[in-house]
């Protein structure tokens, strides 16, 4: 049984036929081809495939495809724009937020959800809004200051603009 | 080269790299989910692999009747150990373990036949229709009941279940021991950890029969050696087998070793003449397990009045899984290292690496030291504390004297362990703040170390320890090729901030592919912290090479002694004020009648760094060089539910000249963080050898709530032979927290901990019995 969805990825509409049972991380990674998104585990435990829907970061392992029918859905590949990192991967790069870059997908995502609904988020506010997501490599302290440079970097921006 | 704009000759200089702290090469593309790993490579046509895997812990295989299997449409091929020829491992002397069990299995989950099909659907109903027929042996979960007598043994040549047992004693242990003034005992059991790289383990092997040529991608920190045991298992000749290692999503020593995943998907691509690709669950990634062994150790220390300790008698056993693996090397490791980072002559060892029916050990993170490191810096800490003695001060007694030789020879030129006690002592308030903290608060103080490289390599073939090579070609690029794997360490970026130091110019001019059989030089991989060691001194030699040659080639141009010829990196001039050659011309004038230049550079390690041979397996420890690393982490304790918070952690490491202070700095917090994961939550744990935390919510994975500050000082101690005067920094602070944390238990609550993962639930269980035993006795007191 396929279903067919209509869903607007990375800002682009589309439409599919996807099995009833496909998880939308196997959507993006195989169907769509968009590798961007990581699987780090068996289900909703490493957050390595947050992506947002509907402007919230989401498991994607944990979210069937079917079920996005008529949704937003943004991964790490919507980021950049004119060929630049974003002001939160740009962070992850320059602060080292990005060792092993496994996790970091994941991560960004989670710091876009985070940074959209609280664009000046304290130090423990950071740690709740990437809470859902394993880091193996940096003990997370350049994690924090990544998303702390990403929200610095979009703040002066706004003030400038 | 624009002529209109003239170069400043005053103003151009060359671009310094070396000590500038600066972000991955590989950055862009991991922030921008471009960079490809294993899984991403998504080829139209490939099957999919699965392994079919025992469900018990120990048996004899009577049969495996895959026929139903194999007739099952959508079923591409169907593999068994019948498939292989030969056998791999590590040490060529215990290379034990089949891709796929032939005759019998020796853990539960260990592969017995795997399927390659259309699809992840028809795989697993393949898998179902397998037909496994056994006989149960005697199975043993503990490195004790493994041991017993009349144990039924796990291979033919270890009788008694022992891998190896190792032994040495140096000076004079028991004069030691009636010289001291106190002379204490104490167990310290660790739990098996696992490595939880965020990738889980996978390969894509592609077959082409036409040319008989095999293409393996895969996750692994050692390409090197998975080409190898390809060689051996597939009966194969190397040179038709090309292994690419791409983006590796952490290693920890998970893959520092081949693994069946490689093997498999290559016996399933070559049967069925097509590209297979097996992606590991997390689960399965939990089962290949190459973790640090559970270990208990038993240590005896003698110590002076003054804190001098006058020996040391260590009994360790590591229960070791199913397969030798890396065993002789960890338990060789945990005796060459348990001493070694002080002055100590006295020194006795006895370790027993067991076989046992749990998924085989590997080389985590510090190989080898973790464990007994924990039992050592708690014992003297304890002792110090009975002796009256601050623990900074009885570190300070054991010291080394850089240069010079330890007891088991073991060559140290280079020692900043001393302004590590400073650095943290200072920067934590170590004096001020001991002794007055608030109830339930505590500071603990540990020390560690590590190896830059292994000086003797597993497989010794003659070859230099590293070879790097760098192509120069007409468009004036650098492209640095080497097989040195990049796995998020940052060996990359390291290499390229080498080559450009040497040569003068930016980082971005310089490009560099790793590991990539095809066309990079050989190498041995990215274990034992050797990469930026030996690797770096390969590259350095490799662009002092090629500088050589561009010097020439300017001179030639110039017309002048290549002695006179100043290189600016990107200006080759003689003399101030000679206007010079652009880097572009000299590249020009250096191909002329030669063509594209590669250029090569090599690393040898000395004989005085291969350790010594006082016993049988001395040289593991050798390095050619040791980093050293001090920690202070402060806690809390909540007195009613026993969870400990870790406040901060002060470290200091001294890995010589920090080639590049941001990534150094990356290296110390992951590995201070890794080090509180196994000190206090994580745990691998079996029910009858089946493992039952193969995910990341029972597997107990720190999270970024939990995670502490860590206040992270880089101490130089420039060592003599290191690529700039650098030695290793991804290792040496992962040891020291745990006994850190227990000394610091020890000064909140006056309880030694002496085994881990600490977790609330064993801490209100030693809290308890503290209370009821206070109880006891003042009840005593009362009715006296």
């Amino acid at each position: 049984m396929k279903n067919f969805i209509s869903m607007t990825l990375n800002g682009r509409q589309r439409d599919d036929a996807v099995p009833g049972n496909m998880l939308l991380v196997d959507f993006l990674r195989e169907t769509v081809g968009m590798t961007g998104t990581k699987i780090g585990c068996d289900g909703g435990e490493c957050g390595c495939c947050t992506v947002l829907i509907a402007g919230k970061p989401r498991h994607a392992c944990l979210t069937l495809a079917a079920s996005c029918d008529g949704t937003d859905i943004e991964t790490i590949e919507s980021l950049e724009t004119g060929g630049r990192l974003s002001a939160i991967q740009r962070g992850f790069h320059e602060k080292l937020g990005a060792q092993c870059g496994f996790c970091t997908p994941g991560m960004v995502m989670a710091a876009e959800g985070l940074l959209r609904e609280n664009a000046n988020p304290s130090e423990d506010e950071i740690r709740q809004g990437m809470a859902a997501n394993i880091c193996r490599c940096t003990g997370y302290v350049k994690i924090i200051e990544s998303v702390q440079a990403a929200a610095e970097e979009i703040a002066s921006k706004e003030s400038a603009a | 080269m624009n002529e209109t704009t003239p170069i400043d000759p005053e103003k151009i200089e060359p671009v310094k790299s070396i000590g500038v702290p600066m972000p991955l090469v590989d950055g862009p593309e991991k922030v921008s989910g471009k960079a490809n790993y294993t899984a991403d490579f998504l080829e139209p046509d490939a099957l999919v692999g699965r392994i079919l895997r025992s469900p018990v812990a120990h048996a004899e295989i009577l049969s495996i009747d895959t026929s139903a299997a194999e007739t099952l449409p959508g079923v591409e091929a169907v593999a068994t150990g019948a498939d292989f020829v030969g056998q791999f491992g590590v040490l060529p002397i215990a290379r034990t373990e089949w891709p796929i069990a032939r005759d019998r299995v020796r853990y539960r989950g260990e592969p017995i036949a795997a399927v390659a099909a259309i699809d992840v659907e028809t795989a697993q109903k393949a898998l179902d229709l397998i037909e496994f027929e056994y006989v149960e042996l005697p199975a043993y979960f503990t490195a004790e009941d493994a041991i017993a007598e009349g144990v039924t043994p796990l291979h033919e040549k270890r009788p008694n279940n022992v891998e190896r047992h190792v032994d040495y004693d140096l000076g004079e242990v028991d004069k030691g021991f009636e010289e001291a003034e106190l002379v204490c005992e104490g167990t310290y059991d660790c739990a098996e950890v696992c490595q939880v790289q965020t990738e889980p383990h996978a390969a894509m092997a592609a077959y082409d029969g036409e040319r008989d040529r095999l293409t393996v991608h895969a996750s692994t920190q050692v390409p090197y050696y998975v080409h190898l045991m390809l060689e051996q298992t597939l009966g194969m000749p190397k040179s038709r087998i090309r292994v690419i290692k791409p983006h590796i999503g952490g290693g920890f020593g998970s893959r520092t070793e081949c693994l069946h995943v490689e093997l498999i998907a290559s016996a399933l691509a070559r049967k069925c003449n097509g590209t297979v690709r097996i992606i590991l669950s997390r689960e399965e990634t939990f089962v290949t397990h190459r973790g640090r062994p559970e270990q208990n150790t038993t240590l005896k220390m003698g110590m002076s009045k003054d804190g001098r300790i006058t020996a040391v008698d260590t009994t360790t056993t590591q229960r070791g899984g199913a397969y030798a693996g890396y065993g002789t090397v960890t338990i060789l490791y945990s005796g060459s290292m348990v001493f070694a980072l002080y002055d100590i002559q006295n020194a006795r060892y006895n370790g027993y690496r067991v076989l046992t029916n749990t998924p085989p050990c590997g080389a985590f993170r510090g190989h080898g030291t973790v464990n007994v490191r924990f039992a050592f810096e708690s014992l003297m800490d304890e002792m110090a504390t009975k002796l009256g003695l601050d623990p900074f001060e009885v570190r300070r007694k054991n010291l080394l004297k850089a240069p010079t030789f330890t007891a088991n020879d073991l060559m140290v030129n280079s020692y900043g362990l001393p302004e590590c006690l400073d650095t943290v002592e200072k920067a934590s308030g170590w004096k001020d703040r001991k002794g007055k903290l608030a109830p339930f608060r505590g500071l603990g103080i540990a020390c560690s170390h590590y190896v830059s490289g292994a000086s003797k390599p597993v497989n010794w073939t003659g070859e230099p320890h590293a070879t790097v090579n760098i192509k120069l070609d007409f468009d004036g690029s650098l492209t640095i090729l080497t097989g040195a794997p990049e796995i998020g360490q940052g060996s990359s970026t390291i290499l390229t901030q080498c080559v450009a130091e040497v040569l003068g110019l930016d980082v971005t001019r310089i490009r560099i592919l790793t590991s990539d059989s095809l066309v990079t030089p050989k190498d041995n991989g990215a274990y034992s912290s050797r990469v930026t060691y030996m690797v770096g001194n390969a590259a350095i030699d490799a662009a002092t090479n090629l500088k050589a040659i561009l010097v020439e080639a300017a001179a030639r141009k110039m017309d002048v002694q290549p002695e006179d010829v100043e290189c600016l990196g990107e200006v080759y001039r003689a003399g101030s004020q000679d206007q010079g050659l652009t880097f572009e011309e000299v590249v020009v004038a250096a191909l002329e009648g030669t063509g594209t230049i590669t250029a090569r550079g090599n690393f040898d390690t000395i004989p005085e760094s291969w350790g010594g041979d006082k016993y049988r397996g001395a040289a593991i420890g050798g390095s050619m060089a040791f980093s050293y690393a001090a920690q202070v982490v402060e806690i809390e304790i909540d007195p009613d539910t026993a969870d400990i918070r870790v406040e901060k952690v002060w470290v200091a490491h001294d890995c010589g000249k920090a080639l590049n202070p941001l990534a150094v700095e990356g290296q110390i917090e992951g590995s201070v963080w890794m080090g509180m994961g196994q000190a206090m939550t994580e745990e691998t744990r079996y029910h009858k050898g089946l493992g039952i935390t193969g995910n990341m919510l029972d597997y107990r994975v720190p999270t970024i709530i939990e995670s502490p500050p860590i206040e992270t000082h880089i101490v130089e101690s420039i060592d003599p032979h290191g690529p700039f005067g650098a030695k290793e920094a991804g290792e040496a602070s992962l040891a020291g927290f745990l006994p850190a944390l227990t000394n610091a238990i020890a000064d909140a609550l006056d309880i030694r901990v002496s085994e881990l993962p600490i977790t609330p639930d064993r801490l209100m269980e030693i809290m308890e019995e503290k209370k009821k035993a206070a109880r006891k006795n003042a009840d005593q007191k009362v009715s006296a």
